[in-house]
This record gives C-alpha cells, structure tokens and sequence, in this order.
C-alpha cells in the first residue's frame, strides 16, 4: 500500500469519526445533563470510534511495524471506554444501570450493549491469557467475540435516541461493520475451524 | 323492488362460510369486557421517591402528562387517587427530588399535571408514574408505569391506571 493511500484512508477514518463527535456535540440534549452523564455518552461514542480503528490496524491498513502494538493498546482503550461508560451512567441513575446489567432493562437496545460489554471482558482475558491458549484457540476465539462486540455495540447505538446525530451515526455504524466484515474475510480465521 | 334470486354457486358459497365461521369459533358473543389491570412495567420504580408532595406543578411547567385511574374489572373511575410523577426534564434529572411530583385524580377519576418538557434521558424519551398503596388506603395494588413518548417533541404524555383491588 502506497504512502499516499494509507494517508487517504487515515484522513476518511478521522474525517467519520471527527464528524460523529462534533455533531454530538452539538445535541441540545446535552444542556439538560450533568457533566458525568455527558462523559458517559461520550466515553460511548469514542468506543464506537475505536471499533473501526482496530480491525483496521490488524489489517495493516492503517500503519505499518507497530500496527500490531497499537491494536493491543486501543483495545485496553476500548476497556477503559466502556468502564468509564457504564460507571458515568450508573452514577447518573444507579437503578437503570442494574437493571441492564441483570438483563431485565425495559430498553430495547441495552442488552445488546450488555452482550457486547461482556463480550469485550472476555476478550480482554483471552488476550492476557493467549500465549497459554495456542494460535487456534486465540484466534477462533478472538474472532468470534469481535464479531459479538461489532455487532451488538452497532445495534447499541442505533437503537439509542440520545446525543448522536443520526446520519453521522449511521455512517459510523456502516463504516465499523463493513471494518469489520472486511477484515473478518481477509483474516480467514474460519480455516482454523477445520 | 328486485327479488334477489341467488345463484346454486351463491347460496352454497354463503351457507358454507356461515357454517365455517360458526363452527370455527371466530365469532365472539356480545358480553360486558372485564378491564385487566395494569402491570407494573420494567423499570417503572427506578428513582421513585416515596412520598414525594402534592404539587400544583413541577418546575416551570409546559409539558402536560394527564391520565386516568379506573378500577380493575368493571372500569369504574377512582377519585382522590394519589399518582406520582417523574423524568429526566429540561430542568433536572431523575433522581433529582424538584423532577418529582405527586397529584390526586379528581371525582371522574382523571389526574392532569403540569411539569418541564421531558427530554430523551438513558436512550428513550419516557416518563414514570406510581400508584403506591402505601400512600393510599391501602385498597388497590402498588403499580410503576414507565411510558415512553412517540416522538421527543410531544407536549404531552396520556396514562391510563387500572388497579387491581387488594
């Protein structure tokens, strides 16, 4: 890949997720919100964002030698976003957050965001304990909860009626699946099924 | 004045599909509908505040939630019912005691009031209400409703509380 096309891509990737975080900004919800639910929806987003970088960066798509080390640093990012996403909210309204956490939220989109949530911890201690694991295990595993975490955070924040604008959001979400997919298919995990 | 004169193909047609629709149990007989109760909705309780005080409105007011309270089984209106209002408004959080606000239904058993406009808060536009036993007689059930709204810009939010008798 060329210096040039790398620049291009990197430039589209900002441009997406640059666009979805102004236009958030911009939410008259966010006037009638303390600043640690703001935080909360924001930490959200960011990890939103970072689900489209991290396919990318396996991919080499995004950089070259040291892609491989800042996928591992982003994903310890994405942690964080989601503990400091469901710490905000549950300071914000302790009794909802329980009530997602024990899947009997009355909201539609929660337990798709649980589901992802969980799916990520576990990815977490899959990714600390792989070197125990073997390649198959690692990467079967791997694979199969990113497509947990893609899927269930994308149907997540579609769902929500909350500070993302929605062609923004709907740009983001598209562009995180189709990382995703792409990456999925170059990567042909599934031969290790065999 | 035309004499109807069906048709073999008519009479049959209408005949068999009386039948069918006699026979199938389709038809449901004329008798007085029994109101089911309203059950407490998931998540309805969250924030409440038992006890919060009559108002005459929440905050400054604008959006209006109204509702009625009837009894369970044959419809009849409940007067002087307490019903407690909350949401996430343009003035205040859930959990903040100036978004709660308690009324009593009147003698036609309806309740209307008046409170800040309720914005999206935790991914829905919605409300919460509470029939509490425990601040009435004691004679009907404890019921949380957590309605959402159609649209963000609705003004206004109706309810309807059936309760069922202890």
């Amino acid at each position: 890949m060329t210096l040039l096309r790398r620049a291009l891509l990197w430039a589209a990737l900002a441009l997406a997720i640059a666009a979805a975080l102004v236009a958030a900004a911009q939410s008259p919800l966010l006037q009638w919100r303390e600043p640690v639910y703001i935080i909360a929806g924001f930490s959200g987003i960011v990890g939103l964002a970072l689900l489209l970088v991290q396919p990318l960066l396996v991919t080499g798509l995004l950089s070259g030698g040291p892609a491989r080390r800042v996928h591992i640093w982003t994903g310890a990012g994405l942690v964080l976003a989601v503990v400091v996403h469901v710490a905000g909210l549950w300071i914000t309204s302790p009794p909802d957050v329980v009530d997602v956490l024990l899947f009997r939220s009355p909201t539609p989109f929660s337990i798709w965001g649980a589901v992802a949530m969980w799916a990520l911890f576990a990815t977490a201690i899959l990714a600390a304990a792989r070197k125990r694991l073997g390649l198959r295990i690692w990467r079967l595993g791997h694979s199969a909860a990113a497509i947990v975490i893609v899927t269930g955070t994308v149907v997540h924040a579609w769902l929500i009626q909350g500070t993302m604008e929605y062609v923004t959001k709907g740009a983001l979400c598209l562009l995180v699946l189709g990382a995703g997919a792409w990456t999925l298919r170059r990567r042909r995990v599934w031969r290790m099924l065999r | 004045m035309t004499t109807p004169n069906p048709t073999r193909r008519t009479v049959v047609a209408t005949a068999g599909a009386a039948l069918l629709i006699g026979a199938s149990g389709l038809t449901i007989p004329a008798r007085a509908q029994s109101l089911a109760p309203s059950p407490t909705m998931r998540g309805g309780a969250n924030n409440y505040r038992p006890g919060a005080p009559i108002v005459e409105r929440i905050g400054g007011g604008g959006f209006w939630t109204t509702g009625t309270v009837r009894r369970a089984s044959d419809g009849a209106p409940l007067a002087g019912r307490r019903i407690q209002v909350w949401a996430h408004t343009t003035e205040g959080h859930e959990r903040d005691a100036r978004s709660h606000g308690a009324v009593l239904t009147d003698a036609d058993g309806v309740f209307r009031i008046e409170m800040p406009q309720i914005v999206p808060a935790f991914g829905q536009p919605h409300g919460h209400l509470a029939y509490d036993t425990d601040y009435d007689d004691g004679s009907f059930e404890t019921v949380f409703l957590r309605p959402v709204m159609a649209r963000a810009s609705d003004t206004s939010l109706h309810v309807e509380f059936v309760l069922r008798p202890v």
